[in-house]
């Protein structure tokens, strides 16, 4: 049978996976210009969460509501404790605050959870292969991807469309300006911190049936949503999706075709937008 | 005798002492204190002269030291060239990774050299018949000295080999940051545009800075394979890069002496919890957060900011209100 359908469908469920870990990433960046490492925590300790709360309820969509909010309260503590007091220009101690948290909750998880892989069973439901037309495919990540596709029509939505969104935009765009006029940034700042929080954490708890979850998952997918924001441009929806198709087409296809290069997979993508076009793919922040 | 001078006297003198006062397992300690504060060095070029926040750093710091210890161990090739060859490449890669990363400034400057410095661990975790991967090159002697009589295994002998590397290159730097050089670096750092409207060619001098950064780093990851005998893929990760980053905060931005404090406040501090804890990660992740939380112009900076002004600083003389202001009390460290 020919491998290429169902690399191309490994391909569109990881993107999906990185498009929900690095839109948050990919907003507050742009928005905020806070490089927050931790993000990558949010996904690890959700997919962490998730299982906890499965294991004790055997519910899965309660395991991916735990996950998404209480990633959604830690975004909301980390940004209203620690990160509100920076100004847009520091990024370093930024990002040494926020890696010192990565180190602090890889850690915690390590001591809680263990080191060994780990993975959440996907609900009855969605267990098994489904049939596609010629090609069998693994229902829980068709659901994934069908998950990964609504989420980012709602985010797009929520950005391009609502009033929240445009006070966004507009803080992207200039933040002294949209504060001038009246719009509360601190409030804003951190009510989209914490939404970014909220989504990574459920890409963890998603992610956790397939990918697994095990120390130093965190910076695995750290690397790729930083290609992805490099990629797509900072403070984009839009340019997170595509780039996220991009990234995970370029990582999926070496893995198969070219398993040597793997770990090379991300550089060719960013070198070829950064020679070209280094605002990225639908980068609005300058 | 000036303060600056006095400092320097007391500094000197510390640096000779100190291995004779505590054994040697320390005296391994402080080398590799000055082997991070070179590498921090070179990093605060970037990040505290030319406001380039590098995340990267440490990817240098492994291409001398796997450069030196693949001379040495597969083609006897000797000290001296091995390790020119390393600080060379370093510099090589430097100027490759400098293209790349130039292409932007600020917060994406940080992602993108932290992206590229992975691919130094993937070269040196993938290419396991150069490198022997995850295992690391092991057994790497340190360079002997034939017209010396002590033998470098000697960790006090060795220190002061790493000691007067580092006091060169801090002398070469302290030169280099007053230089015209130096002076346009930090220019571009507060105005890249009224650098470039005034004619400057910005993007050479950033690129300059960044192939000089990647040297010190090669300096750096040649002597800390002959300190350890060892290298591994780690030794490029995040890291690395993200403690000399915290070294330049800490000891302050912009300053001379900046990594060197950083460094020996950092590195101890690393080493002991590593030795007591098995959880040295969360005391590490606390000093990152203690530390930016704690003093956020660097220690110098405060230091500076507290100590009386003298008649040489006229910045501070002139606006005597300011400097009352500064040391008021009630500041916390």
């Amino acid at each position: 049978m020919d491998t290429l359908p169902l690399t191309l469908l490994d391909a569109l469920s990881l993107a999906m996976l990185l498009f929900l870990l690095s839109a948050g990433l990919s907003i507050t960046f742009g928005l905020m210009r806070v490089l927050n490492m931790a993000h990558a925590s949010f996904y690890l300790l959700g997919g962490y969460i998730g299982l906890a709360v499965w294991s004790r309820t055997a519910n899965f969509g309660l395991a991916l509501l735990a996950a998404a909010a209480s990633m959604a309260l830690g975004g909301g503590l980390l940004y209203g404790v620690f990160l509100a007091r920076f100004s847009k220009e520091d990024e370093m101690p930024q990002v040494l605050l926020t890696f010192g948290m990565l180190l602090i909750a890889a850690e915690a998880a390590m001591i809680v959870w263990g080191g060994n892989v780990m993975r959440l069973p996907p609900p009855a439901l969605l267990q098994g292969p489904a049939e596609l037309g010629a090609v069998t495919y693994p229902r829980y990540r068709l659901f994934v991807i069908a998950a990964g596709l609504a989420m980012a029509v709602a985010l797009s939505l929520l950005i391009g469309r609502t009033r929240l969104g445009a006070m966004v935009r507009a803080g992207v765009d200039d933040t002294e300006t949209a504060q001038t006029i009246g719009l509360n940034m601190p409030r804003l700042f951190l009510l989209v911190f914490g939404l970014g929080s909220l989504v990574a954490g459920l890409a963890g708890a998603l992610g956790a049936p397939y990918l697994g979850v095990y120390p130093g998952l965190d910076f695995d997918v750290l690397l790729l949503a930083f290609a992805v924001i490099i990629v797509g441009g900072a403070g984009s929806v839009e340019g997170a999706f595509v780039a996220s198709l991009l990234v995970a087409l370029a990582d999926t296809l070496t893995k198969t075709y070219v398993p040597a290069l793997s770990y090379f997979s991300i550089y060719v993508p960013m070198a070829l937008i950064l020679a070209f076009r280094p605002r990225g793919l639908l980068g609005r922040a300058a | 005798m000036t303060r600056p001078l006095a400092a320097a006297a007391a500094g000197l003198t510390l640096a000779a002492l100190l291995p004779f006062a505590v054994p040697a397992y320390f005296v391994d300690i402080l080398s590799r204190v000055l082997v991070f504060a070179m590498l921090a060095m070179g990093l605060n070029l970037l990040a505290g002269y030319a406001g380039l926040p590098s995340l990267g750093q440490a990817a240098f710091m492994a291409t001398g030291a796997y450069t030196a210890a693949l001379l040495i161990r597969k083609l006897e090739v000797g000290f001296a060239a091995a390790s020119l060859a390393g600080v060379l490449l370093a510099a090589a890669v430097g100027a490759v990774f400098g293209l790349i990363a130039l292409r932007a400034r600020g917060a994406t400057f940080l992602l993108i050299t932290l992206a590229l410095a992975q691919s130094v661990w993937a070269v040196a975790f993938t290419w396991r018949s150069l490198t022997r991967g995850d295992d690391g090159l092991g057994s790497i002697p340190r360079p002997e000295l034939g017209w010396l009589p002590w033998p470098m295994a000697d960790a006090r002998a060795y220190y002061f080999l790493v000691l007067i590397v580092f006091l060169a290159l801090l002398a070469a730097f302290a030169v280099l940051v007053r230089s015209p050089f130096g002076l346009a670096l930090q220019g571009i750092r507060d105005n890249e545009q009224r650098m470039r409207s005034l004619g400057y060619n910005t993007w050479l001098y950033l690129y300059t800075a960044f192939i000089i950064a990647a040297g010190y780093a090669g300096v750096a990851g040649v002597l800390r394979a002959y300190l350890v005998g060892a290298v591994v893929p780690g030794w490029s990760q995040v890291d690395p890069s993200a403690e000399a980053l915290l070294m330049v905060i800490m000891g302050g931005p912009g300053t001379v002496i900046g990594p060197l404090v950083g460094a020996a406040i950092i590195e101890p501090v690393a080493e002991m919890a590593n030795l007591f804890t098995r959880h040295w990660p969360l005391v590490l992740g606390a000093l990152y957060v203690v530390v930016i939380l704690g003093a956020p112009e660097g220690i110098v900076g405060w230091l500076r900011r507290r100590l009386p002004a003298r008649a040489s600083r006229p910045a501070a003389s002139e606006r005597p209100s300011e400097g009352l202001a500064a040391a008021a009390p009630g500041e916390a460290i």
